[in-house]
């Protein structure tokens, strides 16, 4: 246990005075969680916006979201519905920054070689190394999403906002969110330790960020309607997924073939 | 302390290191010579469990392997070719990340230790990254060491190090000698092997000699006496190829080189006879062939298929 943890604080020491990865870590959810806030706040603000927000057509889009609620209010729920999706993508864009410098990035300062010959068995790097891309993602999430959601309760009207949140966003938040961190972590950790740029391993793994935005397409268009039943199905899917490729990314890392095909 | 038997790795269809048996003592600097791409490298990522051998096996410290690998790790250093320091961390943070990592029970102290006894700890906050390239291999070195193992394998530790610095590691790795830990240096610096090693191996995906320095220049060239005569030295040749002692002789100018089993006996025959002869006989002293010589001869003697 002393190691990983060893390794975590080494990881965090050097990931966050990388520039790059610290601004990913700490902008991007700001970004997140400003950017709807500002919207509802001028959405209230603005003359002529009521028009504009209250189109009927939108009731159509947000069907079962959307029962009781006249369009106006409707356009806020749904509104907040898409941007709390975003807040799903959130820990899968910042976990592969800092895991794809954390294998390829320890290659290309041939620090992995002193560190693989010390007595730490490759399932303890690798928790370390999971865990210190992890840990950061889910941080910053949740914290970006509770200014969301403060926000969200104080510039909505109560009704807008007891038809937006519901049980299946925190299930969202606090389950799935992490759940797909870890897969998106265990990707990026499986491609960085099998390529020799972490530019190449952080588009490579990125691309589990698609399946997400389908998911945002779907809602927005109206074709997918986001309830507990859907998020327990995503849950388990993704569970499962983790499962197979933290045992992939174990099996999958191979010292020898890590330092013996460095160019 | 180290012992392989039959050790070999191959790359596909390349062997890197081929069926190399080595027996190495507690307590001595063994040099292990070889061009660049001899698989020397790899020799010693197999003997530290970084890479498993194809077959054949080794033995470090007792421990077996390929069965004892966490053993092994945990009982020697490595100097890496490369230092591979955490750049952007402090050499007090680097050092102590790896002192955890090898179990070291007083991890400040230990890294205080080192960093004073190789004169980095007025640098000791400072990012390694700002460190020049002596400064890191010496970090790169106490970081080998934190854990105070029996066997150090040190790869090139002075490569592209100015004279000042590898005179530092020079002295440090005669200090760590004193000691008593058992080094494998893997180095070009055929000067450095000369100076350090009690034995040297000459390798080349397989092994080629091993011995210590004496005894391979004489392996090599045997032993050769010079005698500067004052005038021309080719009117005395005949004199000394007549004497049963002298396996051969050359004439250059004013001397007379001569090969000879057991010089301390024979040059006081030697100097009688040329003396007789009419030699004015202006000094005499061994010559001496640098280990590079040796090493450079032992290469060209190396069959093509190797």
């Amino acid at each position: 246990m002393d190691k990983i943890i060893t390794i975590i604080s080494k990881e965090w020491a050097e990931v966050f005075k990388n520039k790059l990865v610290f601004f990913s870590v700490l902008f991007l959810p700001l970004i997140l969680a400003a950017l709807p806030l500002g919207m509802l706040f001028a959405f209230s603000r603005i003359e002529g916006m009521e028009t504009e927000l209250n189109d009927p057509e939108i009731m159509k889009l947000a069907g079962q979201m959307c029962v009781g609620l006249n369009p106006m209010d409707c356009s806020l729920v749904y509104t907040l519905n898409l941007f709390v999706l975003m807040f799903m993508i959130l820990p899968v864009a910042i976990p592969v920054t800092i895991a794809a410098y954390s294998i390829v990035g320890e290659k290309m300062t041939r620090s992995l070689e002193p560190l693989l010959a010390t007595p730490i068995t490759t399932v303890e790097l690798l928790t370390a190394k999971i865990i210190a891309a992890v840990v950061p993602a889910i941080a910053a999430t949740w914290v970006a999403f509770g200014i969301f959601f403060i926000g969200a309760w104080l510039l909505t009207p109560p009704a807008v906002f007891a038809a937006f949140f519901k049980p299946h966003w925190l299930l969202a938040i606090f389950v799935v969110a992490p759940l797909l961190t870890i897969l998106a972590t265990c990707i990026a950790v499986i491609v960085s330790s099998r390529v020799t740029d972490p530019r190449v391993a952080e588009q490579l793994s990125a691309l589990v960020i698609l399946p997400l935005i389908l998911l945002v397409v779907g809602q927005s268009m109206g074709l997918i309607l986001i309830d507990e039943q859907l998020m327990f199905l995503l849950g388990g899917i993704v569970l499962a997924l983790d499962v197979i490729l933290l045992y992939l990314a174990i099996r999958l890392f191979q010292r020898e073939t890590i330092l013996t095909r460095w160019k | 302390m180290i012992n392989t038997s039959n050790l070999t790795k191959t790359f596909g269809e390349h062997a890197a290191v081929d069926r190399l048996t080595l027996d190495i003592a507690d307590g001595e600097v063994f040099g292990f010579l070889g061009p660049n791409g001899a698989g020397k490298t790899t020799t010693i990522r197999m003997l530290t469990c970084l890479i498993a051998p194809t077959s054949g096996s080794a033995r470090v410290l007792d421990y077996e392997v390929g069965r004892d690998d966490q053993q092994i790790r945990r009982n020697v250093g490595i100097l890496t070719e490369t230092p591979g320091m955490y750049d952007r961390l402090s050499a007090y943070r680097n050092l102590s990340i790896f002192a955890r990592l090898y179990e070291v029970e007083k991890v400040d102290f230990q890294v205080e230790k080192y960093l004073k006894l190789l004169g980095l700890w007025e640098r000791r906050n400072d990012p390694v990254g700002e460190f020049s390239k002596g400064m890191r291999q010496k970090l790169a070195i106490g970081r080998a060491l934190l854990h105070e193992p029996r066997v150090l394998f040190l790869d090139e530790p002075t490569s592209a190090l100015d004279p000042e610095a590898s005179r530092l590691v020079h002295d440090f790795i005669g200090e760590l000698k004193g000691r008593g830990r058992t080094i494998f240096l893997c180095t070009h610096n055929l000067d450095e092997a000369d100076r350090l090693c009690d034995r040297v191996a000459v390798f080349k995906t397989h092994l080629r000699v091993v011995d210590t320095p004496g005894r391979l220049r004489q392996q090599v060239y045997g032993r050769q006496v010079v005698f500067h005569l004052a005038g021309p030295a080719e009117t005395f040749l005949p004199i000394v190829q007549a004497l049963p002692f002298v396996k051969a002789a050359e004439a250059k100018e004013d001397k007379l080189i001569l090969s000879l089993d057991d010089p301390e006996t024979h040059n006081p025959d030697i100097v009688r006879a040329l003396v007789g002869a009419g030699a004015g006989i202006q000094f005499v002293g061994e010559l001496r062939y640098s280990l590079e010589d040796v090493y450079l001869q032992l290469m060209k003697e190396e069959p093509a298929t190797a």
